[in-house]
C-alpha cells in the first residue's frame, strides 16, 4: 500500500497537524519508505493467533469506586493559560 | 574525587561521616556548572532544591535515619513529572509545563532520601536513538574516538542526557525510560549499566506517555550493583498505574552476588546477522566464554519471530503514540498557537509544537489505526507481538537468561544516520523484542571497540526475574573488568 497526496493530507487532518503544501511530497516519501519496510510483516502467517494488546496477558485490577484524591483546583489550574476563579478561560470553541 | 564514587561507596561514606550530603551534592553541581554548557545533558538544573534535599539528607544521617539513597545525587530524565520543576519531554509543546504532581518513580526516590539534581535531555517524547530530536538541542557523548577527538558523538537515545550525565560524573545515577531500547542503547554507547525491568515493575504514573504498553522506567548507573540499588527504590506496586504489578520487590542488590553457577544461558541464533561488526560478534563470544568459565551452561536457542520485532514495533509504538499525544492541543496547558477557529488552533499548535520525528510517528500511527487499515496493520502487528512473546516463553522453558549484543554499533557521530529514518530505527534491532514481550533486560559495558568506544552486552531474563539478570550482569562485569573512562568527565 502506497500513500498518495490526498491520503497524506487526510491523515494529517485526522491527526490535527497542519501540513503546508510544500511539505506534503517529502512527507509522503518518508511515510511510504516506512510503510514499505513494514510490509515484511505480510509474510507472517497469523491465522488463528489471538492479538496481544499489552506487554503481557495481565488481567485488569479491580478497585473500589470511591473518590481517593482531589480537592485542589489551584493545582489543577496551575498550568492554565488563563483562568477566572476555578475555571479555565480558553478561546471560543462553540460558534 | 567525590564524583568518582559509586552509589554503594557514597552510601557508606555518608554513613561513616567521611563527607556530608551537601559536600557530595555541591561536587556534582560544580561538575554540572563546568561541563553542562558543552554536554547539554541537563535541560533544567534544580540547584536550590537539590541543596535543600542534601541538607535534609544530612539531618536524617545525623539522626540515624538514613534510607537506601539518603544524600545520593541523581539525574532525572525530563519525561518524569517533578512537582514544581519544569518537565518538557524534550518538546516545545510542553515548554511551559510545570507539573503540580510528582511521578511515582521520583516520589519513591525522594522517599528513600535521594537528591534530585535536575532534568535531563532526551529525544522529543522519547522518540529517537540519538538525542538528536530534542527541541532543546543535541547532547554530546562524553566518550571520544581515539583517532578523531574532534568528532562529536551522540550519547544514544532517547535517554541521552541521563546517560551522558552519569558517564561524565555529573550525577551518580539517573532514571531513564525504555520503550524500544532507550535505556539499554545509550547505556551501551556511554559505557554504563542500564536496566529495563519487567513491564509493571516500575510505575508509569506521572511519566509522560509515549507508547503505554511498551514504556518502561528504569535506572542508569556506573556499576551493576548501583543499578540494583536504584531499581530497588524505583520499583513497587502503585495503584495509580493499572498496569503496575502487585508483586513484592526482591533484594536486587543481594542478587548481584549470586553468580551464574548452574544457570543455563541461551544464545538466540537469529541475533547473528551478516552485517554485525566482527568486534561486536567477538565480544559476544567472549561474554559467553566468561559465563561458561563462571559455571553457566551455554545453550543454543531459537527466537524465530524476533526478526519481525522492529517492524512490529513501528506499528504498535506509533499507534499508541498517536493516541497518547492527542492530548496536546494547546487548550488547557502547554504551548499554544492561535488560529481562525478551534480546529485551526489545534492544527497550528501541533504543527508548531511537534518536531519532524514526532510528527512522522503520529501520522504513521494515525494511518495504521484509521478505518480500513486497522486490521491490515495494527491488528496484524498485535498478533505478531503475541508470536514474539511466545518465542520468549518457549525459550525460557529451557534457559534462565539470554545473552545478546545490546546495539549493532558503538556510538556514532552527530549527523550520521540522519538521512533515513529506518537507518536510525535499526539501532533498536536487538533491544525492541524485550519491550514487545515485557521481559526484563540490562546492558552491561564489557569492552571497547577499535576506536576506544564502549560496547555493551544485553542480558534478557524471565518476567519478574530481574534477580537473575543482575546475577548474570554482575558476573559479566566482574569478568570484563571494564575500567575505561570517558574523555570528558568531572575532574578529567
Amino acid at each position: 500500500m502506497s500513500l498518495d497526496h490526498a491520503t497524506v493530507r487526510r491523515i494529517a487532518s485526522l491527526a490535527r497537524i497542519r501540513v503546508e503544501e510544500h511539505e506534503v511530497e517529502p512527507l509522503r516519501n518518508e511515510l511510504n519508505g516506512i510503510l514499505g519496510w513494514i510490509e515484511q510483516l505480510n509474510e507472517v502467517d497469523v491465522t488463528g493467533i489471538a492479538p496481544l494488546t499489552g506487554a503481557t496477558n495481565m488481567a485488569m485490577a479491580m478497585r473500589a469506586d470511591v473518590v481517593t484524591d482531589g480537592g485542589y483546583a489551584d493545582k489543577v489550574l496551575s498550568n492554565a493559560p488563563e483562568r477566572i476563579g476555578d475555571f479555565y478561560v480558553v478561546p471560543k470553541v462553540v460558534e | 574525587m567525590l564524583t568518582d564514587l559509586t552509589i554503594a561507596q557514597a552510601r557508606d561514606g555518608l554513613r561513616a561521616k567521611e563527607f556530608s550530603a551537601v559536600d557530595l551534592t555541591m561536587a556534582h553541581l560544580h561538575a554540572i556548572e563546568k561541563l553542562n554548557t558543552r554536554l547539554n545533558a541537563f535541560i533544567t538544573v534544580s540547584h536550590s532544591q537539590a541543596l535543600d534535599q542534601a541538607r535534609a539528607a544530612d539531618a536524617a544521617l545525623a539522626a540515624g535515619e538514613a534510607r537506601a539513597l539518603t544524600g545520593i545525587p541523581l539525574a532525572i530524565k525530563d519525561l518524569f513529572c517533578t512537582a514544581g520543576v519544569r518537565t518538557t519531554a524534550g518538546s516545545k509543546i510542553l515548554g511551559p509545563f510545570v507539573p503540580p504532581y510528582e511521578s511515582t518513580v521520583t516520589a519513591n526516590l525522594l522517599r528513600d532520601g535521594a537528591v534530585l539534581l535536575g532534568k535531563t535531555n532526551l529525544d522529543e517524547f522519547a522518540m529517537g536513538s540519538s538525542n538528536m530530536t530534542s527541541a532543546y538541542g543535541p547532547v554530546e557523548n562524553p566518550w571520544k574516538r581515539k583517532q578523531d577527538e574532534t568528532a562529536v558523538l551522540v550519547p544514544g537515545g532517547s535517554s541521552g542526557g541521563s546517560a551522558a550525565s552519569v558517564a561524565a560524573r555529573l550525577a551518580m545515577g539517573a532514571t531513564g525510560t525504555d520503550t524500544g531500547g532507550s535505556i539499554r542503547q545509550p547505556a551501551s554507547f556511554c559505557g554504563l549499566v542500564g536496566v529495563k525491568p519487567t513491564y509493571g515493575r516500575c510505575s508509569r504514573w506521572g511519566v509522560v506517555a509515549f507508547a503505554s504498553s511498551l514504556d518502561h522506567p528504569g535506572p542508569f548507573a556506573r556499576t551493576v550493583r548501583d543499578s540494583a540499588i536504584l531499581l530497588g527504590s524505583m520499583a513497587g506496586h502503585d495503584p495509580k498505574d493499572s498496569t503496575s504489578a502487585a508483586v513484592p520487590v526482591p533484594d536486587f542488590e543481594a542478587a548481584c552476588a549470586r553468580g551464574v553457577k548452574g544457570l543455563r544461558i541461551g544464545v538466540p541464533r537469529e541475533y547473528h546477522s551478516d552485517g554485525m561488526p566482527a568486534e561486536i560478534d567477538a565480544l559476544w563470544q567472549q561474554g559467553l566464554d566468561w559465563l561458561r568459565a563462571a559455571g553457566a551452561e551455554i545453550v543454543d536457542v531459537s527466537l524465530p519471530y524476533t526478526k519481525y520485532g522492529l517492524a512490529t514495533y513501528y506499528i504498535v509504538a506509533p499507534a499508541e503514540a498517536s493516541s497518547n499525544l492527542a492530548r496536546y492541543d494547546g487548550v488547557r496547558f502547554g504551548a499554544r498557537e492561535n488560529g481562525e477557529d478551534l480546529r485551526d488552533l489545534y492544527e497550528r499548535t501541533r504543527a508548531e509544537g511537534f518536531g519532524p520525528e514526532v510528527r512522522r510517528r503520529v501520522l504513521i500511527g494515525t494511518y495504521v489505526l484509521s478505518a480500513g487499515y486497522y486490521d491490515a496493520y495494527y491488528l496484524r502487528a498485535q498478533k505478531i507481538r503475541a508470536l514474539i512473546l511466545k518465542d520468549f516463553t518457549d525459550a525460557f522453558a529451557h534457559v534462565d537468561a539470554l545473552l545478546t549484543p545490546t546495539a549493532p554499533s558503538a556510538a556514532f557521530a552527530q549527523g550520521e544516520n540522519m538521512d533515513d529514518p529506518i537507518k536510525m530505527y535499526l539501532n533498536d534491532l536487538f533491544t525492541v523484542p524485550a519491550n514487545l514481550a515485557g521481559v526484563p533486560a540490562a546492558s552491561v559495558p564489557v569492552g571497547l571497540d577499535a576506536n576506544g568506544l564502549p560496547l555493551g552486552l544485553q542480558v534478557i531474563g524471565k518476567p519478574f526475574d530481574e534477580e537473575t539478570v543482575f546475577a548474570v550482569s554482575a558476573t559479566l562485569e566482574q569478568a570484563a573488568g571494564f575500567t575505561a573512562l570517558p574523555a570528558i568527565r568531572a575532574g578529567g
